[in-house]
């Protein structure tokens, strides 16, 4: 029930995220789903491709002198309405688990919202989503997004 | 083994005594025969009576290779030049080159010296000593020769080079101990594993007594891994003697300074004021035995930590680590003395983290500030921000506890910052004085 995020280090250098997105566009990667965090000192990229996609990614980034690393994040589908996000939350809640960070996918084939999530306990967070009933997708279902 | 018990396992008390009555016996020969030492010690208003215990040392004046060079060929002697029997010396990068005239007693002090690290390592009568130092001006090959020969260890004088060479020598005569730098002992380790013999079976060695340069732990293990040997350090400089003024035992934690020959101190190199045990700074020698040419606080500018905690080998005499830097690398931040190599080791420390780093010292607001700019590995990255920031914090707190400054420390990208051939160039100062 888990769908595998590229991290990308990146300077805080004017440009960097430019470079980024050249090197993976041009070896033809589509992104499903971005975030950056920023720090004063530093940035990582955070980004979902198809799963046929991940170890090219990796490979081009490599070989850019980039550090990357491959993690499982969760993805949620909620409906597009007020509280969608919330009532998934809620249930985070309840069960003691932290959001570690979070960001929306650029499209759905629904009208439904959906979203990743990084949470303090990934295995206790599909079991409590999974019990409230809240629909994930999985890694083929992202792929088709 | 332990080749002198009664000398090397002396009590500390017994030893301080042995030191001080060397040390005011060697003070007066050198007022009395060397006219520029003398001037030295008249200057600073010193008599050789003024020296009454051990911590008089530091009324002493100190002595520098440009005395060696100012005063050569044999402006320091103190005893007559007939009475000199060798020279060694060095042609060093710049300049002329300094020598060092040796009476017979210098010369037996040092192959007791390096008679005693040899034995450190295991070696006696019936061990086969190759010798792959340049033999020469150069202490490394006739040092490590007179010593084996001492112990009455058979000798193969192979002097540098010709690597096919010495492995035959070393396969056909079963080799035990090797004596050599580093370096070329892992050349010669690559070269033999790339031949397909087989260490432990084709060769024989089972130690190695490596000076001559830094090395590392790394290193160490490395060659005890290709040579199949327990590879021990050793120290000396020309000035003081030659190799073996320190040496490693198997507990391979520290150099054992032969102490009843040498007096050995650790000082702040801007202050000169000796520092306590334990704490880095410049390596200063007083030589107690010699009567050629002695050196009183003879300053080598190699930066080192000593340990006197007991050595569970036996010997009573402190230990120093390996040389970790120069003082010509040394910065002042603060007011307080730091060393790259410092930081390097704190690096190195922390899991995960690679010693690939760039110091960046800045004054702002008339303050000096200390950025650490250190690559970021595979093992330092994450997705979260809190984990890569507790990498951080841990980095600047080490070198808080270990250096005693406070450092901003960037992370940056793998590779990013430049390396030289050799030396990496690891600091740059933007303060304007
Ligand atoms: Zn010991």
């Amino acid at each position: 029930m888990f769908v595998k995020q590229i991290s990308i280090f990146l300077e805080n250098v004017k440009g960097s995220l430019y470079d980024l997105m050249d090197l993976l566009g041009n070896g033809g990667i589509n992104l499903l789903a971005l975030s950056i965090a920023d720090t004063t000192g530093f940035g990582i990229v955070r980004c979902i491709t198809r799963d046929d996609q991940v170890d090219p990614a990796l490979a081009l980034l490599r070989q850019g002198g980039l550090i990357a690393k491959v993690n499982d994040v969760v993805c949620v589908q909620m409906p597009h309405k007020p509280c969608g996000f919330a009532n998934v939350l809620h249930v985070l809640k309840e069960n003691n688990l932290s959001v570690e960070y979070c960001y929306s996918f650029c499209r759905s084939t629904s009208d439904d919202a959906v979203m990743i999530l990084r949470t303090s306990d990934k295995h206790r967070c599909v079991q409590a989503l999974q019990q409230a009933g809240v629909t994930m997708l999985t890694q083929q279902q992202v792929d088709a997004l | 083994m332990i080749y002198q018990p009664e000398k090397e396992c002396i009590s500390r008390e017994q030893l301080r005594a042995l030191q001080l009555k060397r040390l005011q016996a060697t003070v007066a020969l050198e007022y009395k025969q060397v006219p520029m030492y003398r001037a030295m010690m008249d200057q600073k208003g010193v008599k050789p009576e003024d020296i009454r215990t051990l911590e008089d040392i530091r009324f002493l004046p100190f002595m520098n290779k440009t005395d060696l060079r100012d005063y050569y060929p044999f402006g320091l002697l103190a005893a007559p030049q007939s009475d000199i029997v060798r020279v060694q010396g060095s042609s060093g990068t710049t300049g002329k080159p300094i020598v060092v005239g040796y009476t017979q007693n210098d010369v037996d002090v040092w192959t007791e010296m390096v008679s005693r690290a040899l034995a450190a390592a295991g070696a006696g009568r019936d061990d086969i000593v190759q010798v792959c130092y340049g033999y020469g001006l150069f202490t490394g090959g006739l040092g490590a020769h007179q010593g084996a020969s001492a112990l009455g260890a058979m000798v193969i004088p192979m002097s540098a080079g010709n690597t096919q060479r010495q492995i035959m020598m070393m396969r056909d005569l079963g080799s035990t101990v090797l004596c050599c730098t580093p370096s070329y002992a892992t050349y010669l380790g690559e070269t033999i594993r790339e031949m397909g013999l087989v260490p432990g079976k084709d060769i024989r060695l089972k130690a190695g007594i490596f000076g001559a340069e830094p090395w590392s732990e790394e290193m160490r293990q490395r060659l005890e891994e290709l040579l199949g040997i327990d590879a021990l350090d050793i120290y000396g400089l020309t000035e003081i003697a030659g190799p073996g003024v320190a040496f490693e035992c198997l507990e391979k934690h520290g150099m054992h300074v032969n102490e009843d020959h040498v007096i050995v101190e650790v000082i702040d190199p801007v202050t000169e004021q000796p520092l306590p045990y334990g704490t880095p700074g410049e390596l200063v020698f007083t030589t107690i035995t010699k009567t050629g040419q002695p050196m009183l606080r003879y300053r080598t500018h190699d930066i080192c930590t000593l340990d006197d905690t007991p050595c569970p080998c036996g010997r009573t005499t402190v230990r120093m680590s390996r040389i970790t830097g120069r003082t010509d690398d040394m910065l002042v931040i603060r007011g307080v003395n730091v060393f790259p190599s410092q930081i390097e080791s704190v690096l190195v420390s922390i899991h995960g983290v690679a010693p690939h780093y760039l110091l960046e010292v800045d004054r702002v607001n008339s303050a000096d500030t200390l950025e650490v700019k250190v690559e970021l590995t595979e093992d330092m990255f994450s997705d979260t921000v809190s984990q890569i920031e507790a990498v951080r914090q841990l980095i600047a707190e080490q070198i808080k506890s270990v250096v005693g400054v406070q450092a901003k420390i960037t992370l940056v990208p793998p590779r990013s910052i430049p390396r030289s051939e050799g030396k990496a160039k690891r600091v740059i100062d933007h303060r304007k004085y």
